[in-house]
């Protein structure tokens, strides 16, 4: 025994004492620091640590958790294809509701078996307001480089671009998974896009289009909404067109076999509060899925967020079917045409 | 071996007691130095053979099928494989779905169905979830089970969805492999291309030779003058520049990648630069394409091109390129006939260490590329993560351990030599 481990021991003795911790697992980003100011320092105050983690969306390391039984996550923050898939693969605790609250509080989209909306977030097109006085308005112009010359960014991949390209190439919002669905819309969606490839920058992270936007790399960009939000916080003036932009939800999960089930129940209780999901959308233009957090948030906040009346009148709901479906598949045709 | 090889002069007999002794002795020795060996070839087999096994078991394993629908396997095995199957399958189907043990084995079903045919996904979950049906009980008619099935979704009706159930009922599959290099099977089970949209693999596995090889020359051109040199200086001299050499090597490589994002891009220092200069009027678009990937990578591979190099430079006596100047070589002459031959096993080694790692690198193309900059690995972590379809990245994993080793094949074919590192 030395005195440097006595010294660590004694540390221990002095920190504040929890009965429990939990690892809550989220994307990273403004979006961390978001939940870390609404759902992990005041749900500390109920006496369980909250150790969190980031990580980049990877299934597989849950697939591994739960395929070894060595289950070290015990709140993961996933997009809305994981749930449904990992539900039906049996890597997520079924939910109990009747300890997170009541069902008819909530969105429809926002309840499911395996997980629970954790918010709101929009896929749109953004440019930057300094440099560019009218912005595009519709997909139409996001894919015109005549009107608007210059490179835009979008997402690696086909999710998202297939249904912008079908947009921009005049199909109604209502339609497009309809289009989609059969081999002449995703023809469709990919020869518009081959028209627009020479001026695309493709990006990767969700941080990346506001910094693109700001360096002046693109003219505009697909962007999560609440990313351009965070950019705007520091000073910057980025501008968001909402027309067509698609809309979708990420959910709270338990990963199977947790040792901390019950707590980790408690803290997807506290975050689907009113109180603490309006907390969050004060941080970060995400909004809220409990539909009470909204008389909570005063008109400014409300009309940042993509559930605003006027921003989702012509958005389109993601269709976590049709990609659970066909997503596969069509990402596989993207890498083909990108090679092409 | 000493009476073996010299019969002219038979050795007095050993005594039997002397031989058996030496024999042990000599056994001993042996298994002594196999002892000794023992922990690095256990941790050999631990964390190279034993997972480049598991990659290439799970690149032909298909357990799904066969493990959840073992009667439809049967009924559909006397299937012609055109139009709908038979009523039994249909019966089959609807018993073997009501007695999986769990949720999960019918999402893996669900799974591995849907990337032979997307659509399978929802239509094996929807019927799972519909269960128990009326026309579905053990005891009612073939022909109620099929009625009950095509209510509850007419797809079933679709012959597609049931041959990829009588393909894959067998627990071993060629598809993914076949898949790997875009053939696959048709329902007859002949081995044709994929569908021209389809087609991805081919080309992004020339991509990655194509990437690796620019990436290889670049770094021998800047490594071999660097190398020289340091090989010229006084040993102080060279220990402090290649302290410059390996301080970048042992910075992350993540930290290198953004820096370069800092200094590439259309604002950033290069482009400042260069206008700044008047060399150009507006921003070259140094990143996020192929330029960046290659100016990164190459960037981070220079020290496994200089070490080698260093080393074998050397050794090379400069006594040699003296006397062939001092007979009479015009210098340049002696430099490419004399000097450069005897630096090939560096040239060889480096350059094969580069064009190696470069063929598994994942992170600086996703940063730093466009969507069609990314190299093979890119897409064996988009199978691994985002589809969690792991037979098809362990068979992308497998198509890229085959290729570098016909690679070092090559190599060894070429130079006649084994791999030296100085």
């Amino acid at each position: 025994m030395n005195k440097s481990l006595l010294a660590a021991l004694l540390a221990g003795l002095a920190m504040p004492a929890f009965a429990q911790q939990i690892t809550v697992v989220n994307f990273g980003g403004a979006n961390a620091n978001a939940q870390k100011k609404a759902y992990y320092e005041p749900f500390e105050k109920t006496g369980i640590k909250v150790v969190p983690v980031e990580y980049n969306g990877e299934q597989a390391k849950i697939k591994a958790m739960v395929e070894t039984k060595k289950v070290t996550w015990d709140v993961v923050e996933v997009e809305s294809p994981d749930v449904a898939r990992g539900c039906d693969e049996g890597l997520f605790e079924k939910l109990d509701y009747s300890k997170i609250g009541n069902k008819a509080d909530f969105l429809p989209a926002a309840v499911t078996e395996c997980g629970i909306g954790v918010f709101v977030w929009s896929t749109v097109m953004a440019y930057n307001g300094d440099k560019l006085k009218d912005g595009p308005a519709t997909w139409a112009d996001f894919f015109d480089t005549k009107k608007f010359p210059g490179k835009r960014g979008m997402r690696k991949g086909a999710r998202y671009n297939v249904e912008f390209a079908l947009m921009a190439d005049g199909v109604k919002p209502a339609d497009v998974y309809k289009v989609l669905a059969t081999k002449e819309g995703a023809d469709r969606a990919f020869k518009k896009m081959t028209e627009l490839k020479p001026s695309i920058q493709w990006w990767e992270a969700g941080a990346q289009p506001p910094q693109f936007l700001i360096a002046g790399d693109v003219v505009m960009s697909t962007v999560y909404n609440g990313r351009i939000d965070a950019a705007n916080r520091e000073g910057k003036n980025l501008k968001i067109s909402w027309t067509g932009g698609i809309y979708d939800l990420d959910y709270w999960v338990i990963p199977k076999g947790t040792p901390n089930k019950d707590a980790a129940l408690k803290f997807i209780a506290f975050a689907s509060t009113p109180d603490a999901q309006a907390e969050y959308a004060k941080n970060i233009a995400y909004g809220p899925t409990n539909t009470k957090a909204l008389a909570k948030l005063d008109a400014k906040v409300l009309g940042n967020l993509p559930t605003a009346p006027a921003n989702a009148k012509e958005a389109l709901q993601f269709d976590l079917k049709f990609w659970a479906d066909q997503g596969e598949q069509l990402e596989k045709r993207f890498a083909s045409w990108a090679a092409q | 071996m000493s009476t073996a090889l010299n019969p002219s002069l038979p050795a007095p007999p050993a005594p039997p007691g002397l031989r058996q002794s030496l024999a042990r002795a000599d056994r001993q020795r042996k298994l002594r130095a196999i002892a000794l060996t023992l922990p690095l070839l256990l941790f050999l087999a631990l964390t190279f053979l034993v997972p480049i096994g598991v990659l290439l078991k799970r690149a032909v394993e298909n357990p799904e099928v066969a493990n959840a629908l073992p009667r439809t396997a049967a009924a559909l095995a006397d299937w012609n494989r055109e139009g709908t199957p038979p009523a039994e399958a249909y019966a089959a189907l609807g018993r073997d779905l009501a007695n999986l043990p769990d949720s999960a084995d019918a999402g893996a079903l669900a799974r591995r169905l849907n990337s032979e045919v997307p659509g399978a996904r929802s239509l094996v979950m929807a019927t799972y979830r519909a269960l128990p049906l009326p026309g579905l009980a053990p005891d009612s008619p073939a022909a109620d089970a099929k009625a009950a099935l095509l209510a509850l979704d007419e797809r079933w009706n679709e012959p597609t969805y049931w041959q990829a159930i009588a393909s894959n009922s067998s627990r071993w599959t060629p598809a993914y492999l076949l898949a790997a290099v875009d053939l696959r099977r048709d329902a007859q089970g002949t081995i044709e291309r994929v569908e021209p949209e389809q087609r991805a693999f081919g080309r992004i596995l020339l991509r990655t030779f194509e990437i690796s090889l620019v990436v290889t020359l670049w770094c021998l051109l800047l490594a071999y003058p660097l190398s020289y040199w340091l090989s010229t200086l006084s040993a102080r001299r060279a220990n402090v520049l290649m302290v410059v050499v390996l301080v970048p090597f042992w910075t992350s490589i993540l930290v290198r990648v953004a820096a370069w994002i800092v200094l590439l891009q259309s604002e950033g220092l290069v482009n400042h630069a260069l206008i700044g200069l008047h060399l150009l009027d507006r921003p070259l678009a140094l990143l996020f394409n192929r330029t960046g990937v290659i100016i990164s990578m190459v960037h981070i591979l220079l020290p496994f091109m200089i070490l080698p190099l260093y080393s074998v430079m050397k050794n090379v006596p400069p006594t040699y390129l003296r006397a062939a100047v001092s007979l009479g070589s015009p210098p340049l002459a002696a430099f490419f006939r004399v000097y450069v031959p005897q630096t090939y096993p560096g040239i060889g080694a480096g350059a094969l260490l580069v064009f190696i790692l470069s063929i598994g690198y994942y992170v600086t193309p996703a940063l730093l590329g466009g969507a069609d900059d990314q190299m093979l690995s890119y897409y064996i972590a988009q199978y691994t993560n985002v589809n969690v379809n792991w037979g098809m990245a362990a068979a992308l994993g497998a198509l890229l351990l085959a290729a570098t080793m016909v690679l070092y094949a090559v190599y060894r074919r070429v130079t006649n030599s084994e791999l030296s590192l100085g």
